[in-house]
This record gives structure tokens, sequence and C-alpha cells, in this order.
């Protein structure tokens, strides 16, 4: 009886991410029908990767006609953080669970479903986790499907200022912890500037997009881990997401 | 694209979403303790998005103008803590509107 309510109570907290979903999937449905990428092409990104960053970076990328291993590669990078997240679930939840329960969990591991698992702490069941990913999962897909077959409707001038959205929602994620954190700032603001040189200096940008993107965050993630180590010890402070569901990112 | 192209990248982009995500969860019962590493594992994807956005957010639309405007605007809202969703919906307008203008 208790993983039915466990269910529950984790559906009943998953639906205001699930609306929040609904809105960032369509932004990628719609760069998908701008990138000329096919409906199912589109829905069986989001329904295997689940996750805003990547996504939008692999289409990108495709794009460009990056090469398998710029791909993977720039794609894993910017999927580290859920190693992060990953990690300090790991320390969480109770040793009796199976790997194959744990392997199930982690497919829906996203930055929201992290930060609204890691609020239960020790408590959390996979009965919770599950309920609270299940509603996430299908705004995920829905909102991929709504964006890609209505975007046709909307104006080209509106399709093209939705470019901005996955940005801004960046911006949104990176910012407020930057204001707290003088490293992640730093760390934030060098790869910002660097990003910028790789771009405009002739030679330079002549190394593909993803790895231009990669240089920069490792040479600026080095640079204040070397001037700002952490020193607290506890795993739930070491991961990003943990502050507020609205920082986080599909 | 060709269809080999786009089911072998899918492959690969569901791989290098799949392996952080269960790796560390699935065999790791050890904790970090270099200071180093721990911080640099935090930071990195703060980097990543922010080397993600610039320069590219001033080409996301149609015009480089516009686009700068609204991400001045993204960078106010953040800074004040708005909604996710309200920053990504008020630059939108901003971009849409200007974009008629510039």
């Amino acid at each position: 009886m208790n993983t039915k309510r466990n269910y529950l109570a984790g559906l009943k907290k998953g639906i205001p991410v699930a609306i929040a979903y609904l809105a960032v999937s369509f932004t990628f449905g719609l760069a998908t029908l701008r990138g000329e990428f096919p409906l199912w092409f589109a829905s069986l990104l989001s329904a295997t990767n689940l996750t805003s960053a990547g996504q939008f970076t692999g289409i990108q990328l495709m794009q460009l006609g990056a090469g398998y291993l710029e791909l993977t590669l720039a794609v894993f990078i910017i999927n580290l953080r859920y190693a992060l997240m990953s990690f300090a679930l790991s320390q969480q939840v109770q040793i009796r669970i199976t790997p194959a329960t744990r392997f199930c969990m982690s497919l829906l591991l996203t930055d929201e479903v992290f930060a609204l698992a890691n609020e239960k702490g020790a408590a959390i069941t996979p009965a919770y986790y599950f309920g609270l990913a299940t509603l996430p999962y299908l705004g995920w897909q829905l909102g991929t499907l709504f964006g890609y077959v209505l975007g046709g409707v909307f104006p080209s001038a509106v399709i093209a200022a939705a470019g901005i959205a996955i940005y801004c929602m960046y911006i949104a994620i990176f910012l407020p912890p930057a204001k707290r954190n003088r490293g992640i700032a730093l760390a934030v603001m060098i790869g910002a500037a660097l990003s910028c040189a790789l771009y405009y200096i002739p030679y330079l940008n002549t190394i593909p997009m993803g790895f231009r993107v990669i240089l920069a965050a490792i040479v600026a993630t080095f640079v204040a881990a070397a001037l700002f180590p952490k020193k607290d010890e506890a795993p739930t402070d070491q991961s990003p997401d943990t502050t507020d569901v609205k920082e986080g990112n599909g | 694209m060709t269809l080999p192209y786009l089911l072998i990248s899918a492959f690969l982009m569901f791989t290098a979403t799949l392996v952080p995500r269960f790796v560390p969860f699935v065999f790791i019962k050890r904790k970090i303790s270099s200071p180093f590493w721990k911080s640099f594992l935090y930071y990195l994807p703060y980097a990543v998005l922010a080397a993600l956005t610039f320069p590219y957010v001033f080409y996301s639309t149609g015009s480089v103008l516009a686009a700068a405007i609204a991400t001045v605007a993204a960078l106010v809202m953040s800074f004040l803590e708005l909604n996710m969703a309200c920053v990504a919906a008020v630059s939108f307008l901003i971009a849409l509107g200007l974009g008629f203008v510039f």
C-alpha cells in the first residue's frame, strides 16, 4: 500500500515540472522543425534523451554537419552534470535497491526531478521517484510533438525569435548560482569570454563548434577550481541544482 | 541529412546522455575527496552553459541587435532570479518585437 501512496505523492509533486517541460520541449520541437529534422527524429531524441541542453546542442551540431566524435563528446560533456546528481542520489537511497531499478531510475534523471527527489533526502523510494518523473516525462514528449506540429502554424518571425528561448533558459540556470558562488561566477565569465574568443579569432574559429565549447568550458573550470576549491563535504551541496526547481533545466 | 546519420547520431546522443546518468548511481560507492576535483565537477556544468550561450545567443534570431537587447533583458531578469519560463517568455517577446524594428 505504501508503494502506491508514494507513487501518487510523487506524481502530484511532478505536476509543475511537467508544465514547465511542456513549454521547454515545445521550443525543442520548433527547433527541430526549423532545422528540417523529421518529426520521428525529434520524438526519438526526446523519448531517449530527456534533456534540454544536450538535445539542443545535438541538433545544433548536426545542422553544422558535426562528426560522430564531436557530437558524442559535446553531448557527453554537457551531460556530465548528471554524473554529480547520479552520485548524490547514490549516497541517499537505500542500499538494497537493485542495480536494475537504479538503472531505470537513472534513465529519468533530470535537473528538476533530481531537485525534487533531493528535497526528500534519505526518504526517496523508487515508487516516489518514478511518480515524480512520470508526468514530466509525458510533458516532455507532448511538448516536443506540439512544438513540431504547431510550428508550421506560426509565422516565420515567431519561429525565428523562438530561437532565443533556450539560451535564456541557460542564462536563468547559470546566473542565480553565479551570484552566490565566486567559483561559479568565475567559471561562467571565463567560459563565456573564451567561447567568444574562439568564435571570433581567425584560425581558432576553424575548430568545430562542439570542441570550441568543450575547450572553453574545461579551461574556465580548471582555473575556477584551482582558485576556489570547495571545502565542504556534503554531497548534496556539490550538485548544481539543489536550490530551487525553477533554476534547473530539462 | 541521411537516415544512417540521423539514426547513428540519435544512438550516440542517447549513450552520451545515459552514461553520466547511470554509472555513478549504479556503481560508485565511495565519496570523492579531492577539493579540486569536487569543485571542478561542481563548476563545469555552469561553464558549459555559459560557453554554449555566448556568443551563439546573438545569432539565435534573425537580428543580432534584437537578440543582443533580449539577451541583456534575460541577464537582468535572471539576476533578479525571476522564473526561468518568465525569463524565456519575456526575452522571446522582446526579440520578436525588435525583430520587426531592426
